[in-house]
Order: C-alpha cells, then sequence, then structure tokens
C-alpha cells in the first residue's frame, strides 16, 4: 500500500488505524497461543533442567541430570530402555505411516473417480468414525483383538501367534490401532490432490510411450505428491507423541516415547525426566519436518511443498 | 528407426523445402462409431482416408465429433466399432503407448515437476534411447524450435507461446509417423497465433510429417491445411481442399460453418434461371440442388438504378468499414443481402444509397440442404 501525496498527519493516521485492525484481528489467536503454547513451553523447558525432588516435583538446583536418566544412565549404570522406547517410536511411526499411505492411496484414487453425488457419502464415510472418541474406539480394537475372538482364533490357527496370546496386546495391535486411527487424515489430503489431477498430463505421458506403470509414476504420482507430504505430516507427528492407543493395546509391551513422558508425570513421578522427553519430541519433530520439506522440495523439482 | 532428425536451424525460408527426410504414414478410418453413455453419439461412422505427408484439418464447431475422432488415433479413446490402420497397420487396439504417434494437446499437457529439457526428452527416455543419443536429439530439437536457451527451465517460468513451442518440440522429437495437434493454437494471442500457424506450416512441410490438425476456426484451417474435413453431429459433412470446401461448400451447414450467409432457397427452376427471394437469377450450372450461395465477395455494387440480367435493385442498410474492405448488409425486395467491397479508390456507397447489385453466373453456386 502506498501513501504517496499524502500529508503526514493523514498517513500517520492511516497507519495508526491499520495497527489498529492488526491487533483486534490477531490479538486473540496471539493470546491463546502465548497462554496455551508458549507459557507452557518455556516452563517444560525450565523443568527439564531442574533437579527432581522427592515427591517427583521439580526442585533446585538446576542440572542435566534428566536428561542423563532419558539417555538412559541410572544408579545401576546404562540402560537401554528409553533408547528401546525411542526407536520403537520412530518404527512405529515408520511402519503406520507407511500402511496408511498404502491404504489410504488407493482409497482416495477411487473416491475421486466416483460420481459426483457418491464422493460426498464417501469421504463421510472415511471421516465418521473419527468422530467417536478415540479411547472408546480403541476398545473396541481390544475386543477384537483380545484372546478367544475370532480374529484371534483364526490368527492362531495360521500358526502366527502362540496359543491362548490373542492379537492383543502386542506391538501389532497398536500398529494395527495407529494405521486405523489415522486413516482419515491421509485419504482427506490425497482425494484433494486425486480431485484436481490433472488428467491430459497423464493421457501425453501415455501419448509419450510411457506404459500405464511408468505413465502413473511420471505423470499421477507427482501430482499427488503434495497431498501425500501433507498427509504424512499429518500422520506421522501424532502418531509419533501417540498415547492412547500404545497404552491400551501395546499393553505395557509397545511403550512409545508419548507413554514415557506421560508415566513421569503420574505414576513414575518424575517431572524434570517428563520434560527433558518432551523435548526430545519436540526436536525429533522438528527433525522430521525439515526432513519432510527436503523431500518435498526434491521430487517437487524444486517447487517449494506447502505443508 | 534410425537417427534421421535432420532439421536444420529455422531461419532457411519456406521456399527451399527439404526433401522429407522419413516417409510419412497415411491414416485409414473405417466406420469409425463412438458414444458416451447412452444419449451422445460423438462419432455416427466416419470412413475417412488422410494421405501420407498431408497436412489435414478436422473442422467444425465444438462437440462435432472432432476431438473425439483426433483421441482415437491417439489411441486415448477406443472406439466402439470400426477399423483404424496408421501406416497400413491397423492399430485400432493398440494402446497409446505403443503407436508411434505424438500428441500436441490443446492444454499443452507439459509436465510442470521436470524441466523444459526433461520434458523434451521424456518420450526418447521412455522409449529407451541412451542418454548421451538423447541429449543430442533434445539439443537439436531445442535449436530448430529456437528455444535452445530456455531447455533448464521450468515450466512454470514460460509464456504461452513458448509453452506451445515446447509441447510441439516434445511430441516432434519422436519423429512420430503422424502428428496430431489438438486446437494447439486456440490459448494464443491473436498476433502470437498467425506468426505461429505460419511456423507449423513451415516445420510440416520441412518434415514432411503427416499432420492432423482439430480446430473450430475456419480461417485457421484454410491457411494451414492441404485438406480439410467438416464434422458435425459426428458425421464428415464434406472433404476437400480449402478453396473446394469455402467455394462450393458440399451443404447449408458447410457453407453457414465457412462463415457464409447468403443463402437462398430455390423456389422454382426454369433451365439456368433460378427463382428465389432475391428475383430470378441465372446460374452456369443448375443441379437439382434447393439452396443458392452467394459469395459476399464475388457482388459487385454500382450506384444508382442501372437495370439488366443477373442485377438487383438494392438498398444499403447497414455498411461496416474494415480499411482494407467495407461489409455492406443491403435490402433486396423482402430479403437482405451481404456483400463485401475492396476499398480500392472507387466511392464506397453510403448507408442509404439505392445501389445496382451485380453478380456474375459463373459465380453463384447451388448446394443441398
Amino acid at each position: 500500500m502506498s501513501y504517496a501525496g499524502v500529508t503526514p498527519s493523514a498517513r500517520s493516521r492511516a497507519m495508526v488505524r491499520e495497527s489498529r485492525h492488526l491487533l483486534f484481528t490477531v490479538a486473540p489467536g496471539a493470546i491463546w497461543i502465548i497462554i496455551f503454547l508458549v507459557l507452557p513451553s518455556v516452563y517444560l523447558m525450565g523443568v527439564a533442567f531442574m533437579t527432581n525432588g522427592p515427591y517427583g516435583l521439580p526442585e533446585m538446583p538446576l542440572s542435566l541430570g534428566s536428561f542423563e536418566r532419558l539417555a538412559g544412565f541410572g544408579f545401576l549404570g546404562w540402560s537401554p530402555g528409553n533408547f528401546y522406547t525411542l526407536l520403537r517410536s520412530l518404527w512405529q511411526t515408520l511402519v503406520s505411516t507407511g500402511l496408511v499411505v498404502l491404504v489410504a492411496y488407493p482409497i482416495a484414487y477411487y473416491i475421486s473417480t466416483c460420481r459426483d453425488k457418491w464422493r460426498p457419502i464417501l469421504l463421510l464415510l472415511v471421516v465418521v468414525p473419527s468422530w467417536t472418541n478415540q479411547v472408546i474406539r480403541t476398545f473396541g480394537w481390544m475386543n477384537l483383538l483380545a484372546p478367544g475372538t475370532p480374529l484371534s482364533s483364526l490368527a492362531e490357527g495360521l500358526g502366527l501367534i502362540a496359543p491362548n496370546m490373542g492379537l492383543y496386546p502386542s506391538n501389532f495391535a497398536v500398529t494395527l490401532g495407529l494405521v486405523y486411527n489415522f486413516l482419515p487424515f491421509m485419504v482427506l489430503p490425497l482425494y484433494a490432490a486425486f480431485e484436481k489431477l490433472d488428467i491430459a498430463q497423464v493421457e501425453a505421458a501415455q501419448d509419450l510411450y510411457a506404459s500405464p506403470v511408468r505413465a502413473f509414476w511420471h505423470a499421477v504420482f507427482p501430482q499427488t505428491l503434495p497431498g501425500l507430504l501433507a498427509g504424512v505430516v499429518l500422520v506421522a507427528i501424532p502418531a509419533f507423541g501417540m498415547y492412547v492407543i500404545p497404552e491400551l493395546l501395546g499393553g505395557g509391551k509397545g511403550m512409545m516415547l508419548g507413554n514415557l513422558v506421560a508415566n513421569q508425570f503420574s505414576g513414575g513421578a518424575n517431572w524434570p525426566l517428563g520434560a527433558a522427553g518432551a523435548i526430545l519430541m519436540l526436536i525429533a519433530t522438528f527433525i522430521g519436518l525439515y526432513a519432510m520439506r527436503r523431500i518435498g522440495k526434491r521430487l517437487g523439482g524444486g517447487e517449494e511443498v506447502v505443508i | 528407426m534410425t537417427d534421421t532428425l535432420t532439421l536444420e536451424v529455422a531461419d532457411v525460408p519456406s521456399a527451399e523445402v527439404e526433401e522429407p527426410t522419413r516417409e510419412a504414414s497415411s491414416i485409414e478410418m473405417q466406420g469409425l462409431h463412438k458414444r458416451f453413455g447412452r444419449d451422445t453419439v460423438a462419432l455416427a461412422g466416419v470412413d475417412l482416408v488422410i494421405e501420407a505427408g498431408e497436412f489435414f484439418t478436422l473442422l467444425g464447431p465444438s462437440g462435432c465429433g472432432k476431438t473425439t475422432l483426433l483421441r482415437i488415433l491417439a489411441g486415448l479413446e477406443e472406439a466402439d466399432d470400426g477399423r483404424l490402420a496408421i501406416g497400413g497397420d491397423d492399430v485400432t487396439e493398440v494402446p497409446p503407448h505403443k503407436r508411434s504417434v505424438n500428441t500436441v494437446f490443446q492444454s499443452y499437457a507439459l509436465f510442470p515437476h521436470l524441466s523444459v529439457r526433461e520434458n523434451l526428452a521424456f518420450g526418447l527416455k521412455m522409449r529407451g534411447m541412451p542418454p548421451g543419443q538423447r541429449e543430442a536429439r533434445v539439443a537439436k530439437i531445442a535449436e530448430f524450435i529456437q528455444l535452445g536457451d530456455l531447455v533448464e527451465r521450468r515450466v512454470d517460468q514460460l509464456s504461452g507461446g513458448q509453452r506451445q513451442r515446447i509441447a510441439l518440440a516434445r511430441a516432434l522429437v519422436n519423429e512420430p509417423d503422424v502428428l496430431l495437434l489438438d486446437e494447439p493454437l486456440s490459448a494464443l494471442d491473436a498476433g502470437l497465433r498467425s506468426q505461429l500457424q505460419v511456423e507449423l506450416l513451415r516445420v510440416q512441410k520441412r518434415l514432411g510429417m503427416t499432420f492432423v490438425f482439430v480446430t473450430h476456426d475456419q480461417d485457421e484451417a484454410m491457411v494451414m491445411s492441404d485438406r480439410i474435413a467438416v464434422l458435425n453431429g459426428g458425421v464428415i459433412q464434406q472433404v476437400g481442399p480449402p478453396r473446394e470446401v469455402y467455394e462450393h461448400p458440399a451443404n447449408a451447414f458447410v457453407a453457414r460453418f465457412m462463415g457464409h450467409d447468403n443463402l437462398y432457397s430455390i423456389s422454382a427452376r426454369n433451365g439456368d434461371r433460378l427463382t428465389t427471394p432475391l428475383g430470378v437469377l441465372s446460374v452456369e450450372a443448375a443441379g437439382e440442388d434447393d439452396l443458392l450461395l452467394i459469395r459476399p465477395e464475388t457482388l459487385d455494387l454500382l450506384s444508382g438504378e442501372q437495370p439488366g440480367d443477373n442485377r438487383l435493385l438494392a438498398t444499403v442498410t447497414e455498411r461496416l468499414y474494415r480499411g482494407s474492405h467495407a461489409e455492406y448488409r443491403l435490402d433486396v425486395g423482402q430479403t437482405t443481402l451481404q456483400a463485401t467491397l475492396n476499398n480500392r479508390g472507387r466511392r464506397l456507397p453510403e448507408v442509404g444509397d439505392r445501389v445496382t447489385v451485380s453478380v456474375a453466373p459463373e459465380d453463384l453456386v447451388t448446394l443441398s440442404k
């Protein structure tokens, strides 16, 4: 906006008006974020660097003790427990995100090829389950996978699991729960990408001697990549920090980083350690986001893929 | 296929047409039918032979089936019935990626995630040409279309005209037997459009390749084509060289589509003398047809009332001055007539003037409804 040819006082009045306007529109959101995100984060960071008191509450003096404990150094020397938990979190995130992509991609494509009147209904069917509370849905899976249920009996019959063990609790149950829970977050952005797919590009690829498979890879996949990456971010980050599903379906065997952190604030009672774990998750998330941006840029031919 | 892309830089005058470097392919269509859904008939039995090395245009209004026909040639659409042969080989069932046919799409359909170079090399890469050879061919074609310095750019950094050229080059670089062009110039502004029309024509003559061009613009069709097929309702109305289609349209639809408005029903005939709403006119050869076509540019306007044979008395009701010529709307008895006069020094009649319209019998054409 240019104020050329306007008297200085008129210009400053306009600027005041504009900044007041800015204040009124941005302030509510900013205050919300400051109170409920920035301040708690700062507090958390402070707690992470304090000493663990006798009742699990943070005390002075400042120390790096909780980070040492997080890295596995305790009274009895180094133990790999926390390290395994981190690896398990990463692995669960990777596997479940990968599976979500494999399941969601064909679904999103199929919906985009349906008649106009069916598409909203099919999308609704994908989303509807997530209107039920996550805990309730997870209990549903517990009932489906517990020992003696048809699914568990089938797995037993096929020799996939030991007798009377059931499919739950297990790492498998956690993966299944994560895939099920995050499916809509992948289907929706992928569907948006498929819906605006430029068919002419696919036809051009076929016209230029690309077999159907190569036409998909060279003309369809690149067009859906922004949606795919958006979906990966929407799935992978919450999955990495997931607490409810590993808690309920993992049965103590499938503990992820989110559970480790949560335990420090409840049963385990070690606030500084929990805070240090939360910071670790935050850093891991940022590294993941940065990697996604790089991948998006490279595969998108230098184009910025907005995440 | 050998590496025979002997394209020269495009500054060679069009008169010095080189010997075509490769054998072009003819196209034979037999009874092609295509229907979309239950009710939409796109093609209702098309029989057509396109000669090797021809610049052939499919002309018609939107929805006439011209694009569907082109897509069937490309293999992107399958005909419900009929046969198609390219270069003598039946390709009716051959999928698009196995046809030696390339298309310039209306939207260009360039790959936005690839550079210009990668776009140009796409077809060669898909056919498994080694990278070294590929790069040489791409460099040659980029030079040929005078965009050699743009190959590293991304597609979204190009102007409309540049994109059009890249789309053309991306198809040409594969040296297809047949090049299909789906309204490739419709997105460009008028100046660029006529420039690219000339370029396209030169490229085709130089390469001697068979071009099948789709357009709804009859002027473009006449400028470019060796032969034109006019389509309507999925049926070919007429096939012929531009002059024939323009001067001797086969029916009223073709006449109207080629821009003719002076069509009059013939109510009675006496030898070569036809009775029409304009009056009685002599024609050179009157068949059993029931419509008379008068092309506006064949008319002469004489000032005042000068009755005679093949002369009509008229009043000027409208004049559109176009610089090089002027278009007239005239009242003749109960009906109207349009005339075009070249602007060459004579007095141009004004609105309201009484004039005498003179027409030569050999310029009058009859046609069927």
